[in-house]
């Protein structure tokens, strides 16, 4: 079975790394970008299982990058999972509203990361 | 049908010039009404040509408050970085707070490229009592082309509580050489948060790219 | 041995660099880039003084004027200008992306493309020849190609339109027949058509007075330029682009380059052959 893949998209490059680390245990290969506009560049024409996205970046935030998306025929389906420092109702409300599967806040727990990470973007 | 002939080859490009369409309001006041046009097209020009008048730092920020088309606010963005006074700095502060990423993101994109104007604000920034605010200042820290950086960052290791702020912090570094003071905060650190796995690791990841040179 | 020849950089000096010009430029060095990217740092480590690299990484990154850094992009990004450089760019204008502009038009209205910085005038020409041996629709279709440059002085030289060989290799030979004299001493002139078909001025990004001429125009070839400039003289350039085009115009920028670190103004577009940067319609 081919490996599923996952689209890191944040623009602190820790968080990156914690993430790769966490989701390459897990089964995934990972492709990484800074920011929406390089997610897109990246990802269109190509298949993604997962998308993991933060909202606060430059040039594009994860809102819009996932209002896109949704809006783009080969991207439309992938799952996504947003992850935020803001813990506020109305973030979360928001990032369902744009098209969100799922809403993680910061700090993340790894086994809750892969966890969710499998049930969104894990094949059968 | 096909490619289009130009002028002889030798004739002045600029006699050839077409007249450029001069709208009959281009001026300071003209420029302020086309921010109130129904068409953004027309809303963008008028951000634009007001780069010209730093006096319209304070009309931007307060048009950019009630702006909703995206590319209009890049063109309000652009004029304010290019007017880039401490008036324009201190209009776009307040967006720090907005509730609209996109702005945040845009204001926050516009300080970086101020460092001098910005660099006043950053300690009052960093003690604002909004958490989201603190991590905003860091990450205007990203890219700030300013040498009090490094001091700012150990300062929040040392006295920040909370762990997202400070976990914004801890990332800052991984771009940067890290100072004795600062390596000393990080391993503190590590040890009051333990139980944080993102943070040890981030931590474990910046100090592994502390150069032999760093501690000297 | 002088101290400046025993100069190293870490694994970690070195990690630090790739995620901070990877964060400004988009461009990441792969670890088999290793050896290039630390001889060029080290060379501007030796021609600015620093001893070590901490103080050259920190006098580099907190460099109000960003002067320094744009001084490694250069060096880090290679700069040539030849006839169909980046090939597959034309192939894609000449399929989808001129496919899509004229799809909704009146067979009458001109196509406007802009090739800027053009510099000594290969892209433009390039442009023309891809055009008419390779659009199909070029007999039914009027377009007009803009080009300008920041140095009146290469514009002499576009206007000219005298190449040497190695500007030329790459062109299949029956196109160099087809469209240049030889003059000798590997020396090739563009012939007088095609140089009556493409519109040379001057133009500075980052004077309005000079970018306002530029209205109507439905591509634009703007590739290995932005790189170099400063984040404020990109984001300018983004608004003189995007004020520029039509509705639905494209965008092409050079290979390295992504609209990422440049501007949230345009849509990004995949086609077969390229990613295209088009304005929303």
């Amino acid at each position: 079975m081919p490996e599923r893949t996952v689209m890191i998209v944040d623009d602190a490059v820790t968080v990156r790394m914690f993430h790769r680390q966490i989701l390459e245990q897990a089964g995934f290969a990972a492709e990484e970008a800074v920011n929406g506009i390089e997610a897109l560049e990246k990802a269109l024409g190509r298949h993604f299982d997962l998308f993991l996205v933060d909202i606060n970046m430059p040039k594009m935030d994860g809102y819009r990058l996932v209002a896109e998306m949704r809006q783009n025929d080969d991207l439309a389906a992938v799952p996504v999972i947003m992850i935020s420092t803001e813990a506020h109702a109305k973030d979360r409300d928001k990032a369902y509203l744009v098209g969100a599967n799922y809403y993680l806040v910061k700090p993340v727990k790894p086994e809750v990361l892969a966890q969710c990470a499998l049930l969104m973007g894990g094949r059968p | 049908m096909g490619l289009k002939k130009h002028h002889p080859p030798s004739s002045s490009p600029s006699s050839s010039q077409r007249p450029v369409r001069r709208d009959p309001e281009r001026n300071f006041k003209g420029f302020i009404a086309q921010l109130d046009d129904p068409n953004p097209a027309v809303r963008r020009w008028g951000a634009r040509d007001l780069a010209a008048f730093p006096e319209a730092a304070p009309i931007l920020c307060r048009h950019l408050a009630k702006e909703t088309d995206p590319t209009v606010r890049e063109a309000v963005f652009s004029s304010l970085l290019r007017i880039g006074t401490e008036e324009a700095v201190t209009g776009l502060l307040p967006f720090l707070r907005s509730e609209d990423a996109g702005l945040r993101n845009g204001a926050i994109e516009v300080l970086q490229q101020l460092p001098d104007q910005t660099a006043r604000h950053i300690e009052a920034l960093l003690q604002d009592q909004d958490s989201d605010v603190r991590i905003f200042a860091i990450d205007i820290l990203q890219t700030l082309a300013h040498p009090d950086t490094l001091g700012w960052l150990e300062e929040v290791l040392n006295h920040e509580e909370h762990v997202n702020v400070l976990a914004t912090a801890v990332d800052r570094l991984a771009e940067l050489t890290l100072t004795p003071g600062i390596k000393e905060a990080l391993a503190r650190l590590k040890q009051r948060f333990a139980n944080e796995p993102y943070l040890t690791f981030a931590i474990d990841a910046v100090l592994a790219r502390a150069s032999v040179e760093d501690s000297q | 041995m002088s101290e400046a020849a025993e100069l190293a950089l870490t694994d970690a000096d070195f990690a630090k660099f790739r995620d901070f010009f990877y964060r400004k430029t988009g461009i990441y060095f792969e670890d088999s880039k290793r050896y290039f990217v630390d001889k060029r740092i080290l060379d501007r480590m030796r021609a600015t003084g620093h001893d070590s690299f901490r103080s050259y990484y920190m006098f580099m990154r907190f460099q109000a004027s960003g002067e320094e850094f744009q001084k490694l992009v250069s060096l880090m990004t290679v700069n040539e200008t030849y006839f169909f450089r980046e090939e597959y760019q034309f192939r894609c204008l000449v399929g989808p992306v001129l496919d899509e502009v004229c799809r909704h038009r009146r067979p009458d209205e001109v196509v406007r493309i802009w090739s800027i910085p053009c510099s000594s005038g290969e892209e433009p020409y390039s442009i023309a020849i891809y055009l008419l041996e390779y659009w199909p629709r070029i007999d039914e279709v009027d377009v007009e190609i803009l080009a300008s440059d920041i140095d009146a002085n290469v514009l002499e030289r576009c206007r000219q339109g005298i190449y040497s060989k190695r500007s030329v290799q790459n062109l299949p030979r029956e196109i160099l027949e087809k469209y240049f004299t030889p003059l000798g001493q590997g020396q090739y002139q563009i012939c007088e058509d095609l140089r009556a078909c493409v519109d040379f001025r001057q133009a500075n990004l980052n004077n309005p007075a000079e970018t306002r001429f530029y209205r109507g125009i439905d591509v634009i070839f703007c590739r290995n330029l932005l790189i170099y400039f400063s984040d404020e003289s990109r984001r300018q350039a983004a608004d003189v682009f995007y004020d520029a085009l039509n509705p639905g115009g494209f965008i092409f920028l050079g290979h390295s380059e992504s609209m990422s670190r440049i501007s949230p103004l345009f849509r990004v577009r995949r086609f077969p052959d390229a990613i295209v940067y088009q304005k929303p319609k």
